[in-house]
């Protein structure tokens, strides 16, 4: 019955269950949410080139590809809903405390998203109503409002992490909060980039990886090449550059979160000259069976072979974050993202010298597991960053503990959750698994035809 | 006006939006879950898929402006009704996700079982959130939400006489405003026999709404004071252009007059809410946060206010566009026939 006292208490047991319930309502929405920044793009791409060439092949491909697209907006959609209201439900004492600080991009966000869920509309239900050219001016505000939202929310929680534009009171209440300052700290820019182009990789590397299960299974046409070569083509001219940003936004970490930083690494001594970890497990402020490769880390973070990296110790023991998990996370995401250059590179390679796909079976498998790797890339990154900020809830100023609701039963809201999100994944896999075999089917904003008039 | 009862405002008429446009989908669904067996309700299925397709998606967003809006201008009332309602809230966006799931996935299912388990799981969420978000209601508006995190009994502020009232006309005026609209709809649509189906829904929702609403008089009486007071004081007049709105929908109605009934209509819900807002004015929560109280500081206000009316700029013409394109009949430029000549049928063709 411990399980059971557990989820029906109230108070500081909150915690946990509150931050599993964000963690998995967040987890399962970003997922959608990158469809909703890179999809339109490369849809409106692919129909544009559709109509250039005169190549109803294409064009048939950009619908298909535009219905799906349907399906998972309306996934996002709904499933954001519920985070707007956990974030009040779940973390009075954040919204209470710094909601005028730090919602202002969530209005913003609300904008962005009104625009693009309105020309997913018109896109959809306009695909036989418009003529060509104006239903790929009515992606355009669509493809933007996708960027934009994406930009908003990012910066909310890259205030999280570098909280700015405000300041606090001797009682520690907030005075003088300046909206639009707090939405450009130190992270935004860095983490925004890589939000972006993550979303690139996971909606290239997924979609092309539905088409190379079809080839393998022996659907070798040129329907099913393209509806392979245009996603990964994208994907794989973004890997690159999201490593090269990588970079970057591994260096705003060191120089403004030095305690994720040591637990990304799973480091507990200040050490000059230091060595990169992989794999391991940390325990007594010590890191066993790990890989080292030396000097990497210091090169990375200085470009310097001697560079001081921070560790531990320098933290009191009360900020520590989930050591192992960070580490993890963060070496599952480098892992994957390496592994998925790879794969750009040997694609790239061919289709240089060859002007083709490669041919062998392991190219197509290799594909066929990208989009799942570039799923858990995105996945582990987000865990990086927000695990390895705890205990804070606002970096440095606010313990997770100190935010959550102490409302009584909150933690059957968890069970809940889980619940609806097993049996949401379940159906929206069926349902895209139709998708993707006919094309006789609707999205949920296209419209039957009226009776009459077919 | 101030800059916070601006913003306050703003938030408000976002929700007028969401209870005129999000809540006729809502009662798409519950006139979905009544329109019979599958053979038999299959046509009014068909137009009321039809009529809310495109359009439910644009129209929830309102909700999430209303709840930025709040969380930002007012975050200490929000995270005082978000805590203490948590129940009925998580509830109503369960429905919520439930709702835009089944309506979207329906139509990609093949399998009669399936699409029926769709259909049920659309129609009867349909008729949960309205109830949820209308207890929400009656909770705030019966002081039933102390300022403070988690102040308020997480079961008894939504579990009264108020809220159930609340509930209650939430979800009838939702089905009226769908049938209503519906109307409308299928008369363009030339389906006369379901426009005629509508507008007798549209009569017995009238009806049973108004008897709902004069029940709930006594009850706001009994359990609501306050708000009793506001209603039949200050709110009087807003109140009487409800029912005089109310009657004269139910005119057009008879006289099959849709385009204007739906007008009317709106009218008669709008100043449903407007009668609670001007009665509980100048407080944000019962009995005694104001708005000025509530409100953020002045920057933050600003900053809204100017967010709030760029992205007006933005929204209107938007949210236009899609309504009269939508209203536009299909295929008036088939891209079957505008692919080049010769051109070997796509895929599309397949089907
Ligand atoms: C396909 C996805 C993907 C790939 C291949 C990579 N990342 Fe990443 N990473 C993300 C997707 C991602 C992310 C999910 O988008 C995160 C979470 C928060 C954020 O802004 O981006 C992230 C966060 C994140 C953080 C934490 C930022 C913070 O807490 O502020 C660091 C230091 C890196 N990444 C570094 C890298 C490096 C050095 C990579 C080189 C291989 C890399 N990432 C590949
Ligand atoms: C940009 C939007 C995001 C915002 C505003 C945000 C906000 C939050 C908040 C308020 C919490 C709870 C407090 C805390 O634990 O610090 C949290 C925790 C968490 N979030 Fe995020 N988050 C965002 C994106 C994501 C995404 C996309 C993921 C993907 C997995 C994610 C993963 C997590 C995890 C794992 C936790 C729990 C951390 C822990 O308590 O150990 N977040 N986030
Ligand atoms: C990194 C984190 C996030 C990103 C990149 C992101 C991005 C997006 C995008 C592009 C959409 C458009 C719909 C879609 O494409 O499916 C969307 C929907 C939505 N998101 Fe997120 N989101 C994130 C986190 C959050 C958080 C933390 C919240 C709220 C607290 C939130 C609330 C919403 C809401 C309410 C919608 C629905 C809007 C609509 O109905 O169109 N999102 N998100």
């Amino acid at each position: 019955m411990a399980v059971l006292e557990f989820i029906t208490a109230g108070g500081a047991e909150n915690l946990w269950p509150a931050r599993m319930q964000m963690a998995l309502s967040l987890g399962w929405h970003i997922i959608f949410a990158c469809f909703g920044i890179a999809f339109p793009a490369i849809v409106v791409f692919t129909e544009w080139r559709g109509h250039r060439r005169g190549d109803p092949e294409l064009t048939g491909l950009a619908h298909t590809w535009a219905k799906a697209m349907g399906v998972l907006f309306a996934a996002g959609a709904v499933s954001g809903t519920l985070l707007s209201f956990e974030m009040g439900i779940l973390w009075p004492g954040l919204m209470d405390r710094f909601g005028e600080v730090f919602g202002f991009p969530f209005v913003l966000e609300g904008f962005a998203f009104f625009v693009e869920a309105i020309f997913v509309g018109v896109y959809l239900f306009g695909w036989n109503r418009l003529s060509p050219r104006a239903h790929m001016l009515s992606a355009v505000p669509m493809v933007l409002a996708g960027i934009a939202g994406a930009f908003f929310v990012v910066s909310a929680n890259a205030w999280m992490n570098n909280p700015t534009g405000f300041r606090l009171d001797a009682e520690g209440a907030v005075v003088d909060a300046r909206p639009w300052a707090a939405m450009f700290g130190p992270s935004t820019w860095p983490q925004f980039v890589h939000m972006w182009l993550a979303a690139f990789m996971v909606t290239g590397f997924l979609v092309a990886s539905v088409y190379a299960v079809g080839m393998l299974r022996g659907r070798r046409d040129r329907y099913h090449r393209m509806g392979l070569l245009i996603p990964l083509t994208v994907a794989a001219i973004v890997t690159p550059v999201q490593i090269g940003v990588g970079d970057w936004i591994a260096n705003a970490v060191a120089d403004n979160q030095p305690a994720k930083l040591a637990a990304m690494e799973a480091q507990y001594e200040t050490t000059s000259g230091a060595g990169l970890s992989l794999g391991g497990i940390y325990r007594d402020g010590e890191l066993r069976y790990a890989l080292e490769i030396p000097y990497a880390l210091s090169l990375l973070i200085h470009h310097d072979p001697d560079g001081v990296v921070p560790g531990l110790e320098e933290v009191p023991v009360d900020e520590h974050p989930p050591v192992n998990v960070v580490h993890l996370a963060y070496n599952a995401m480098v892992g994957i993202g390496t592994a998925l250059l790879l794969l750009a590179a040997w694609f790239g390679l061919v289709w240089w010298r060859r002007r083709r796909l490669p041919e062998t079976a392991w190219f197509l498998r290799a594909v066929a597991v990208s989009g799942v790797g570039a799923v858990v890339a995105m996945e582990a990154g987000w865990i990086t960053t927000e695990v390895g900020r705890q205990p804070w809830i606002v970096y440095k100023i606010l313990r997770t503990a100190d935010a959550v609701s102490p409302a009584p039963g909150l933690g059957y809201g968890l069970v809940a959750v889980v619940v609806v999100y097993t049996v949401l994944t379940l159906f929206t896999a069926v349902v895209l698994r139709r998708l993707a075999r006919g094309h006789d089917t609707l999205a949920p904003q296209e419209a039957g035809e009226r009776p009459g008039s077919s | 006006m101030t800059l916070a009862e601006a913003v306050l405002g703003a938030a408000f008429v976002g929700l007028l939006a969401y209870a005129l446009f999000g809540g006729a989908d809502f009662g798409g669904g519950v006139w979905d879950l009544l329109a019979g067996g599958t053979r038999r309700g299959r046509r009014t299925r068909a137009l009321i898929e039809r009529s809310i397709g495109p359009v439910w998606e644009a129209n929830h967003v309102w909700l999430i402006f209303v709840l930025v809006v709040l969380w930002t201008g007012f975050s200490g009332a929000f995270a005082a009704a978000a805590t203490t309602l948590y129940i009925p809230l998580t509830l109503a966006a369960f429905g919520i996700i439930a709702r835009g799931a089944a309506f979207a996935y329906r139509k990609s299912v093949s399998t009669p079982a399936m699409r029926r388990f769709f259909g049920a799981a659309f129609a009867l969420s349909s008729l949960f959130t309205p109830f949820f978000f209308g207890a929400v209601v009656g909770g705030v508006a019966s002081g039933r939400v102390p300022p403070g995190i988690a102040a308020g009994d997480v079961v008894r502020s939504w579990v009264n006489p108020t809220s159930f009232l609340g509930g209650t006309l939430a979800v009838l005026v939702c089905a009226y405003l769908a049938a209503v609209f519906l109307c409308a709809d299928a008369r363009r649509d030339g389906e006369p026999d379901l426009a005629e189906a509508f507008r007798l829904r549209a009569l017995v929702t009238a009806a049973v709404t108004g008897a709902v609403g004069l029940a709930g008089v006594a009850v706001l009486r009994a359990d609501a004071p306050v708000l009793f007071a506001g209603l039949t004081g200050r709110g009087l007049p807003v109140l009487a252009l409800s029912v005089v709105a109310g009657l004269g929908a139910i005119a057009l109605l008879l006289t099959r007059r849709y385009v204007l009934a739906r007008l009317v209509s709106a009218l008669a819900v709008t100043t449903i809410l407007v009668g609670w807002a001007v009665a509980q004015y100048p407080y944000v929560l019962l009995p005694g946060l104001t708005v000025e109280q509530a409100a953020q500081g002045r920057s933050t206000l600003t900053a809204l206010a100017i967010a709030l009316a760029a992205g007006a700029v933005v929204l209107i013409p938007a949210l236009v566009y899609l309504y009269t394109l939508f209203q536009r009949p299909p295929a008036v430029n088939d891209r079957g026939a505008s692919a080049p000549a010769g051109a070997p049928p796509g895929p599309d063709a397949r089907s």
